[in-house]
């Protein structure tokens, strides 16, 4: 599945996407972001804090809690300040 | 119905011009436009760079766009958000609404903007000086504010 990160979690991940495949025990973006961390010290301090990270799973607003699946796009980044 | 995300500037006078040209049954327009200030709290802010989401923006401003045409009656509507890199006194943001009347017009404005600034994918970075720069954060303010164009049916969803 894809990974986006925005904003300060593409800064501190380092990146902006990737491609991963996270085992199968893996089934919310919870348990994504939990596997994401073990990924580097990056994703490590990126993802420390579940509480401040906003979601989307294929350009729709998701819960942590929503299932994900291997062809999903999920976008991880910070409450959004355009406007 | 139009949303535009680019990085260039915008003519807010040109736009007016197209989205009503050739109409006669507009009465009133009404519109929005957000500029870069050079301040932030007690800091000075030397530039600002606009980040966003690629797909899921136009996506999420087409959405509310729909919205608002729901909810009012309006002849047309144009939402345009600027991206990449802006100093203070840019122009960030336009949003412009027609209809017969002025209400429908001004409501439909208000309620683009302020959901707008809750919904759409995009991220402040602030240059502050000093080579120092730091994320925007959200202001429970602006969620207030979009708050209150809640519906009781969807007023979970906008909290």
């Amino acid at each position: 599945m894809k990974v986006l990160y925005f904003a300060w979690l593409r800064q501190r991940t380092g990146i902006g996407e990737e491609t991963v495949s996270p085992p199968p025990s893996v089934r919310n973006v919870a348990g994504l972001v939990e596997w994401l961390r073990t990924r580097g010290p990056g994703h490590a301090e990126a993802l420390k804090d579940l509480s401040a990270i906003r979601v989307a799973v294929n350009q729709e607003f998701a819960t942590v809690d929503a299932a994900i699946s291997p062809d999903d796009e999920i976008a991880l980044f910070p409450p959004m300040t355009g406007g | 119905m139009a949303v535009r995300i680019q990085r260039e500037d915008f003519d807010p006078g040109r736009e007016i011009q197209a989205l009503t040209a050739g109409s006669t049954s507009v009465g009133g327009v009404a519109s929005f436009i957000g500029l870069v200030r050079a301040v932030a709290g007690d800091k000075h802010v030397g530039a600002m760079t606009l980040e966003h989401y690629p797909g899921m923006t136009e996506k999420m401003l087409a959405e509310i766009d729909a919205e608002a045409n729901r909810r009012w009656p309006l002849q047309a509507s144009l939402i345009v958000h600027r991206y990449g890199r802006l100093e203070p006194g840019d122009r960030i943001v336009l949003v412009i609404t027609a209809s017969a009347h002025r209400e429908a017009a001004l409501e439909a404005c208000h309620f683009l903007i302020d959901w707008l600034k809750t919904k759409a994918p995009f991220w402040k970075l602030e240059e502050t000086g000093d080579g120092e720069s730091r994320w925007v954060e959200a202001r429970s303010s602006d969620d207030a504010a979009a708050g209150r164009w809640a519906r009781p049916r969807d007023k979970n969803a906008a909290e």
